[in-house]
């Protein structure tokens, strides 16, 4: 017994390190939001605010400065990155949409699909999965190009080049999700429904709808995720428009303020907030509706691991 | 009318009819029907354009001659792109094994030895990646820069070298691994375990001989998850290592960018793809095999 209890506290120690390791860049950023210039930068610098010192002046900021909470004013007065941020969620609301619509239809259809019809669509979709990035990214590129050069109604590289393009991975990723839930669900209360006499859009309305819904929040907050966190797709198909993943990679190659730390910890900060939130109303309306068994599920798809 | 009256005797025949076959109601097949297009138009459209242009040549700036020319696949086969390729490969391969030393002793802790913070142990994993992938890699630079604590005050400077993105690729990656492989120690029946030891087996000889055999779907899995990406990174060498340590994703980048060399690109990336393919084929394989016979 002692042995067993030595082995389970080597694993519990090695878990803490990795959770170190994983927060420590977190909590550097969060602390150096509130970093102030150097002060030779400082010293230099004529303005009023401190936090208005452009990123080529702005010293090492890699070692502590000091204390300034004028960054967080300052990045959200920032003429590019509040536009960027925008851009970015205009675009993941959009396609966590479609991507969502999409992934439903077809995974209802598929679940129960003779596997021989099913198979090729299925190698389609992880087709889509394991291509790189960087490589569907390109095609993409070139393919809308070519395509406005051909067909006028093609829109120009810009904001739908990015939706249209993000989509493809987003659908294949919700429809795998919802699919894996309805798959894991059974049929048995849709067979209930259809004997007690209700047809398929009231069953499919009021017995599947409700509950594939975990699925499909999870489906569609995962896209929303991918898509306003990606960088590699919309960087070759943007033309002049900026995402924030694209105005946060040039500015960290090309030099950056501490502004960047305070609106990347107010954006942790939000989705944090709201992930409790949500956990909080979600534990709530289970306890009431669904018995015990359902829970654990529920926080698996919460989490995307179905 | 008539109308009127012959629907719900259409509907009820209907139903009768659907439920007689399989008592459950079978969404249409064309539902699949958006989505289908929709890859039709944009990804094997893209595709099928992307072969088009590697085998096309590149004529003045910017103008091009599509026919079969085979050059740009000549031009990858020299040493300098083969080395690349190399570089790439070994990179994610070693970054896919360290993902898995450090990942899955903690898998393992939250599925064997957790119970009531199990969840909560899996979510504060995920939680660091709810912040942008920018912004974390971002965060590992401002950690391992030359001018920062770790490289002045404990003398490691591996900023701009394959470490750093080493270590980037381990740091954002991790998760992905984690997750299917916990997922599958999780379905573990550990009572196994127990009677193996009853048995007399030692306690590691009884990991390698049921633990692993049991959760070797997972583990692949996991692990494909996390190498297949590694290959295509662009971001975390192009950051990390200050373009002293390119992966082939860069390279394509630049062709694009840069080079204004759209057909080798093209090339390029039709290359990257039928390496991976090697790996996702014996996957493939393996998961079948698994089926067959059962694990």
């Amino acid at each position: 017994m002692p042995r067993r209890l030595k082995a389970k506290h080597g694993f519990a120690a090695w878990a803490l390190v990795l959770y170190a390791f994983l927060y420590l860049p977190i909590l550097v950023m969060v602390i150096f939001a509130f970093n102030r210039p150097s002060p030779a930068s400082v010293a230099a610098f004529h303005g009023s605010n401190i936090c208005n010192i452009p990123p080529v002046q702005v010293g090492n900021i890699a070692v502590w400065n000091g204390f300034t909470s004028c960054w967080f004013s300052a990045g959200l007065h920032d003429p590019t990155y509040i536009p960027a941020i925008i851009t970015s969620l205009q675009i993941a609301a959009a396609a966590s949409i479609i991507a969502t619509a999409l992934g439903l239809c077809a995974a209802l259809a598929l679940a129960r699909m003779k596997p021989r019809l099913r198979a090729p669509f299925d190698a389609l979709a992880y087709l889509t999965l394991v291509v790189p990035e960087i490589v569907i990214a390109v095609a993409s590129l070139i393919f809308f190009v070519q395509a406005r050069n051909y067909i006028h109604a093609f829109p120009p590289l810009g904001k739908p080049t990015i939706l249209l393009g993000q989509v493809v991975f987003n659908a294949s990723v919700a429809m795998l999700i919802i699919r894996a839930r309805f798959v894991g669900m059974g049929d048995t209360l849709e067979e209930a429904a259809y004997d007690l006499g209700s047809g398929p859009l009231a069953t499919f309305r009021q017995v599947t709808l409700p509950r594939l819904m975990p699925a499909i929040v999870a489906a569609a907050l995962l896209s929303f995720t991918f898509s306003f966190d990606d960088y590699v797709q919309p960087a070759f198909t943007n033309g002049t428009t900026n995402t924030w993943p694209i105005v946060l990679y040039s500015a960290v190659r090309f030099g950056l303020t501490p502004a960047v730390n305070a609106l990347a910890t107010i954006m942790l900060g939000a989705t944090v907030l709201a992930v409790v939130v949500t956990a909080v109303v979600l534990r709530r309306s289970r306890a009431q509706v669904t018995p015990g068994q359902e829970k654990a599920r529920g926080l698996d798809a919460a989490l995307g691991l179905r | 009318m008539a109308v009127a009256e012959k629907t719900p005797a259409v509907a009820a025949d209907s139903a009768a009819r659907r439920v007689g076959r399989s008592f459950r109601p079978r969404y249409p097949a064309w539902l699949t029907g958006p989505l289908l297009l929709y890859y039709a138009i944009f990804f094997l459209g893209p595709m099928a354009i992307l072969v088009a242009f590697s085998l096309a040549v590149q004529q003045g700036f910017g103008s091009l001659r599509y026919g079969f020319n085979t050059s740009q696949y000549h031009q990858i086969a020299t040493s300098l792109y083969i080395t690349i390729f190399e570089r790439t490969l070994v990179m994610a391969g070693v970054g896919t094994l360290l993902t898995i030393a450090v990942g899955y002793p903690v898998a393992y802790w939250m599925a064997r030895y957790l119970t009531t913070y199990k969840m909560l142990a899996l979510l504060i994993i995920v939680v660091p990646f709810w912040t942008s992938f920018l912004i974390r890699t971002y965060a590992l630079k401002i950690i391992l820069d030359p001018n920062g604590y770790l490289a002045k005050d404990l003398g490691l400077n591996i900023m701009y070298t394959k470490y750093a993105v080493g270590v980037g690729l381990v740091y954002n990656y991790l998760p992905l691994f984690i997750l299917p492989v916990f997922a599958s120690l999780e379905r573990m029946d550990w009572t196994l375990i127990e009677a193996a030891t009853d048995l007399g087996a030692r306690p590691f000889t009884a990991f390698r001989q049921i633990t692993l055999r049991l959760t070797l779907p997972g583990f692949v899995t996991g692990a494909l998850l996390v190498f297949i990406p590694m290959t295509g990174e662009y971001i975390i060498p192009n950051i990390l290592s200050g373009g002293n340590y390119e992966f082939v994703g860069n390279i394509i980048g630049d062709q694009f960018n840069q080079a204004q060399n759209q057909p080798f690109g093209s090339a390029l990336s039709i290359a990257l793809m039928a390496a991976l393919s090697v790996f996702v084929i014996v996957y493939i394989l393996f998961a079948t095999k698994e089926e067959q016979f059962g694990a």
